[in-house]
């Protein structure tokens, strides 16, 4: 697809602003450090048809970190999969856009997740489910970092290096913070390349996670690694709250937090450079 | 012939005719009896190792792909250790995946306590969505087999492992939502589950020669349970004794009184009575936990006198 990835990543920025600010609060700062991955995943890296949300062999992206559903909402939304007008729905009653990811409520999803840690799981057995099928897709996966404390995340990538699955891309967005405070202070996954290379994985460490071309090298390296025999990890570090200063000013407070439209409106023309 | 055998050849029937329908492991193929099926389906039998909350998961993922796995390990741990797993990444998430926990409550035996499932029924009768079938003897199970492979969505499967008594005859036909009556009578309405079912009827027969008949009602789906049987039993006789191999909060009896909530009708129930299991054979558990026959009688009458 042609388009300007830096342009995309501030449509989605503020779609997820919008969005978030129109109900007033939500999982802002985890839905912000996304931005560019999720612009490069599909705008320009997943083999996807917005008029065939349910194509079989197409690429698949299960968001195990659930609560940045707003933020793939808006992705999707902007790549055509429904329209942006239902971004303002965002966890009204009876709306198709909860605030976790539900594959059975908006199209586009690809997995029901927001348990953390289940997700995860969930994408090794669709990537394995891919491989038995043998149509070539690839499976997306992306994981917080606090959700990297779940156990269940350790026992889905050993079994993933396990059976070989070099169809499977996780990321981890590594923003260093979680709800308690910081990752390192609360409970710390670092050195968390070695820890995913111990487990068998290919992994690519990007120093800056919301660099739209370092994410889309990183991307293309990862799916290079097919052939490799082995699942690749790419190591995001980004910015909790990216693109919005007073949201990274909170810290671990972006996590889920008060978002007024006022302060929406604002936050839209900062992301504008206006 | 041992019901894990029974189980594992009719999961070979199912996956030879279909290669989506899959069997996934944590350490337990050779105690669930499938450990044979792993060289003959290479690529639809998979050992995810001592890791339960990942298998229910990747069991989930392969459903969203088309697949149909069967997910399977002890009764405590296919249940209790990954009921957040069962609810959100299969049953909430809509998918197609069977639980089967072998091993339920005292027949753990020499497993001992920690082994010993007194409350899974009760731990997925509230997860929204669960189907809870425990099948009473072979014949049951070979008949369930095929039609719990059908019905898309979660079922868990309560299943003993080693042989049993035959209950049902070869002309039984199974309906996953209607309870079985195997007696009738007018005194005392008998709900059953499990490997006690046949107990149940020597129960009613030594009723019988004191003059008391039962209705002997085996109740193999326990959720949704088959409400218009229950009620219908429990309104003609008047009188209801529930016998399962499970604590009495949560599972049978709870799930029979649900049904009867708005009834004016007495009940009596033998089964755990709120407490771990331990270790022993099983003719020990059956004193200790009051799950013996005579158990089975005293509750009866008394049932009956409460009318």
């Amino acid at each position: 697809m042609n388009c300007d990835l830096k342009e995309i990543c501030k449509d989605i920025r503020c779609d997820i602003m919008t969005c978030i600010g129109h109900l007033g609060v939500g999982h802002i700062g985890g839905c912000l450090s996304l931005a560019e991955l999720l612009a490069v995943l599909y705008f320009a890296e997943m083999n996807i048809d917005p008029a065939e949300p349910k194509k079989a062999g197409r690429d698949r992206l299960v968001c195990s970190k659930g609560h940045a559903g707003p933020a793939v909402y808006a992705t999707l939304a902007n790549r055509g999969y429904f329209d942006k007008k239902e971004l303002l729905t965002l966890n009204q009653g009876g709306t198709h856009l909860p605030s976790h990811c539900d594959m059975n409520l908006t199209t586009g999803i690809d997995m029901t997740t927001g348990s953390l840690g289940q997700g995860f799981s969930c994408a090794v057995g669709v990537a394995l489910g891919s491989k038995l099928e043998k149509d070539g897709a690839t499976i997306f996966t992306i994981i917080g970092d606090g959700e990297s404390q779940e156990g269940q995340i350790w026992e889905a990538a050993m079994f993933a290096a396990a059976k070989k699955l070099d169809n499977l891309i996780g990321f981890t967005d590594y923003n260093k913070l979680q709800i308690d405070g910081s990752v390192a202070e609360v409970n710390d996954i670092a050195p968390l390349a070695d820890k995913w290379a111990a487990f068998g994985w290919n992994v690519i460490d990007v120093a800056d996670g919301n660099d739209v071309e370092q994410v889309q090298k990183a991307v293309r390296e990862a799916k290079a690694n097919r052939g490799s025999g082995k699942p690749t990890m790419v190591i995001l570090n980004t910015l909790k709250g990216c693109g919005v200063q007073w949201i990274v000013d909170l810290g671990a407070g972006n996590h889920n937090c008060p978002v007024s439209e006022e302060q929406a409106e604002a936050a839209i023309h900062e992301i504008r450079g206006e | 012939m041992e019901m894990r055998a029974v189980y594992a050849e009719c999961l070979a029937e199912m996956m030879e005719k279909d290669r989506h329908v899959c069997v996934l492991d944590a350490d337990l193929s050779k105690a669930s009896g499938t450990r044979k099926l792993y060289e003959r389906f290479p690529e639809q039998m998979f050992d995810c190792g001592v890791a339960e909350a990942n298998m229910a998961s990747i069991a989930a993922g392969l459903s969203s792909y088309g697949f149909k796995p069967w997910i399977e390990s002890f009764t405590p741990f296919a249940t209790r250790r990954i009921c957040d797993q069962i609810a959100i990444s299969i049953s909430y998430a809509k998918q197609n995946v069977k639980v089967v926990g072998t091993d339920p409550g005292i027949s753990a035996e020499l497993n001992g306590g920690t082994h010993m499932s007194m409350e899974d029924i009760g731990v997925l009768r509230s997860v929204p969505g669960v189907v809870i079938f425990e099948p009473v003897d072979e014949v049951q199970l070979r008949a369930a087999m095929p039609v719990l492979n059908e019905y898309y969505g979660c079922v868990y499967v309560r299943l003993f492992r080693k042989q049993l008594p035959t209950v049902f005859g070869e002309d039984y036909t199974f309906d996953l939502f209607k309870a079985d009556t195997l007696r009738e009578g007018k005194d005392l309405s008998i709900f059953v589950s499990g490997f006690l079912t046949k107990d149940a009827l020597e129960v009613a027969d030594q009723l019988a020669a004191e003059g008391i008949s039962c209705d002997v009602i085996n109740v193999h789906t326990i959720k949704p349970i088959d409400k218009e049987t229950v009620l219908a039993s429990a309104r003609k006789t008047g009188a209801v004794l529930t016998i399962e191999n499970h604590n009495v909060i949560g599972g049978l009896h709870s799930a029979v009184l649900e049904a009867l909530a708005a009834e004016k009708i007495p009940a009596c129930a033998v089964g755990v009575q709120d407490r771990f299991g331990e270790v022993a054979k099983m003719p020990y558990l059956r004193k200790v936990m009051g799950l013996t026959v005579e158990d089975m009688v005293a509750a009866a009458k008394k049932a009956v006198s409460l009318k």
